[in-house]
């Protein structure tokens, strides 16, 4: 069984200069229990992702074809919008970047934890019990007494936990966590992460963990997923992905991380390029325009080749010696 | 001797915080010194709280400081009003953090770019020949003189904002997390922008940041703050091969790496940062440090001005690790 999965999924916006296509033929799963991380540039579909998965796309943007399969039962793309509100909270939840715009400044945290609870049965005094046990759970300091308090009251790494206690309240299936340690520095980071692991282990929930920092996903996940332009390039378990990347932009992504550069250097590497615009999407691959290792093979639309179990990449070089080597 | 084009000291910042009768005042930044040379970077580490925006604040005199002085070309530049301050901010541009709130929404990229010249004179200046030469500087096309900041990605806006801080050619940049938000090879892409300049006029610069990857490959010397304070300063390749004091070493090993092979060593901190409201008594990191003794809780550390400065009474050996990592952790 999967937590989720996502087949073929084609979302697109209409713009004032024409369609734009978002996601183009996008698929992965996210089985049971397991950590997923989105990698990708800004731009590469990340939030349009979760968006189409929370069926809160804005106005202009329709999934045309696909579908989002969650516990192998419902259809996301097909499900009213009412069934979908049922799902949201309950069983798919959320935690966000900003963690102040997640908790209500003018109302304590002890009441928004109450509130958030407000489709389950139990009694005042059980919810209250409940919420003062999530904050042990995050390593608030005195829990009882973090509930009178206000959100302005604690600290950003804080405010963080608490809006991952909130997410976890009602043990969700699905947790999907968009950046949420980008605002925190490193140690907070680093504590979050593992806070984030430790609840999941507990819980049995999936985690779809969405992230630029290349590092955390590393140490966090245990697959990750590679969007480019709209477009799954790349996915397989984080040791498959990072050890070995058979896309060309996966192997430049990571070559750029200062982290991988073990000598001192002043010059950083780059990718040379813009993500096309996705009105005007190439016919062929759509990393083409950017890829050193383009050739006439690459005009033609690339399908995803599948690997070793479960890693794919979708390049025609894929399955090759060594795609990742930069030609001389 | 090179004479530095910044030299902040004992710089403190003071808030003041309560009312109803509960009057009182916080340090943001609590006694900093430090010199920054041409051509060189400067990196300020350390936990949001920690006090690195209001220093740069102060230093760009966008906040006023208490006691303390800040020299810019031989000139002491604080306390300056607005208007004496002005001909100074032509020298010394400011990145702020975020990429897009940074730029107004009303205004084209050309009209953004060419601001600086606006606002301190144009000196004659083509302006239109000035928007082409600094969008091709960032690497942008002519074309997006007529965008607006909401038509740029975050990675644009950026570029723009790098722009028009070089715009008039200065001769510091405080740079503000240049790179938070931004993916690896944009992150690069900015950076190697800033290098650019330094490696051609001498620019020097001021770099706040988070991501320790970054301060590694881009800064001369670096600085760890916590609580308002130097804890920690020095050489950037000397302090990351060998911190000496306990808040750098948890700090470095707290380094996510994108190895997921990689055995993790950290030195995981305890407890929550302290309020600035109730500093901890002698080493104010003592709350936090898994090497805490006895004279740490009373007795504050020196700070001695040598060349790699430590604010601890006792400097980590390399390759330290914590006591008690194992029973607390």
């Amino acid at each position: 069984m999967h937590t989720l999965a996502i087949n073929g999924l084609n979302v697109w916006f209409s713009t004032e200069d024409g369609p734009l296509h978002a996601l183009k033929d996008v698929s992965f799963d996210i089985g049971q229990k397991r950590i997923v991380g989105i990698v990708g540039e800004s731009g590469c579909g990340k939030s349009t992702l979760i968006n189409a998965i929370l069926g809160l796309l804005a106005d202009n943007g329709r999934i045309e074809s696909g579908s989002i399969l969650f516990e192998d039962t419902d259809d996301l793309v097909r499900l009213s919008s009412r069934a979908l509100r049922d799902l949201r909270g309950p069983r798919i939840s959320t935690v966000f970047q900003d963690p102040m715009g997640a908790l209500n400044p003018v109302i304590s945290v002890g009441r928004q934890m109450i509130n958030i609870q407000y489709r389950s049965p139990k009694s005042k005094a059980e919810k209250t019990a409940r919420a003062v046990e999530m904050l042990k759970l995050v390593r608030i300091p005195d829990p009882e007494d973090a509930l009178d308090r206000y959100p302005h009251q604690f600290s950003g790494g804080m405010k963080q936990r608490i809006a991952i206690a909130m997410a976890l309240m009602m043990e969700p299936a699905l947790l999907i966590a968009d950046e949420p340690t980008t605002a925190l520095d490193a140690t907070l980071e680093v504590t979050t992460i593992e806070l984030l692991r430790d609840l999941q282990t507990q819980i049995g929930c999936s985690v779809l963990f969405i992230s630029h920092h290349l590092g955390v996903i590393a140490e966090l996940c245990d697959d990750v997923v590679v969007m480019y332009a709209g477009e799954v390039v790349e996915k397989g378990t984080v040791r498959q992905v990072f050890n070995d990347p058979r896309h060309p932009y996966t192997a430049r992504l990571l070559e750029c991380d200062p982290a991988r550069q073990k000598e001192r250097t002043r010059t950083l590497p780059t990718i040379p390029g813009e993500i096309p615009d996705l009105r005007r999407r190439p016919r062929g691959c759509v990393f083409a325009p950017r890829c050193a290792q383009r050739h006439t093979g690459c005009d033609q639309p690339q399908s995803a080749i599948a690997l070793s179990d479960g890693h794919t990449a979708r390049c025609n070089l894929a399955a090759s010696e060594d795609p990742a080597e930069t030609p001389a | 001797m090179n004479e530095p084009v910044l030299r902040v000291q004992d710089v403190q910042v003071s808030f003041p915080v309560g009312g109803f009768g509960r009057r009182g005042s916080i340090l943001g930044v609590a006694g900093v010194s430090f010199e920054v040379n041409r051509g060189e970077t400067f990196a300020l580490v350390g936990e949001s709280g920690s006090g690195k925006t209001t220093l740069a604040r102060a230093i760009n005199g966008l906040q006023s400081i208490s006691t303390g002085s800040i020299e810019f070309d031989a000139q002491r530049i604080d306390g300056l009003g607005k208007r004496e301050m002005q001909p100074i901010r032509r020298r010394m541009s400011m990145m702020f953090q975020d990429p897009v709130g940074s730029l107004s929404p009303r205004m084209t990229v050309g009209d953004l770019v060419t601001e600086p010249f606006r606002i301190h004179g144009t000196d004659g200046k083509n302006l239109e020949a000035e928007t082409a030469r600094l969008l091709s500087l960032v690497g942008l096309p002519t074309s997006f003189a007529s965008r607006f900041p909401h038509q740029l990605s975050g990675g644009q806006a950026r570029r723009v904002g790098v722009a028009r801080a070089l715009a008039l050619d200065p001769a510091l940049v405080i740079a503000d997390e240049p790179t938070a938000g931004l993916d690896v090879s944009v992150q690069g892409e900015v950076l190697n922008l800033l290098n650019e300049p330094r490696e051609r006029l001498g620019l020097a610069m001021v770099i706040i940041t988070h991501n320790l990857h970054v301060v590694h490959h881009v800064a001369d010397r670096v600085a760890v703050m916590y609580l308002g304070r130097f804890v920690e300063a020095g050489d950037t390749a000397d302090v990351f091969e060998r911190p000496r004091h306990p808040y750098t070493a948890a700090l470095l090993s707290a380094n996510p790496e994108p190895d997921p092979d990689k055995a993790q060593d950290r030195i995981s901190l305890p407890a929550e940062v302290p309020s600035l409201l109730s500093r901890p008594s002698g080493c104010e990191f003592h709350t936090r440090c898994p090497w805490v003794q006895a004279r740490c809780r009373t007795e504050a550390p020196s700070a001695n001005l040598a060349v790699h400065f430590t604010a601890c009474h006792t400097p980590l050996a390399p390759g330290a690790r914590p006591p008690m990592q194992e029973a607390t952790s």
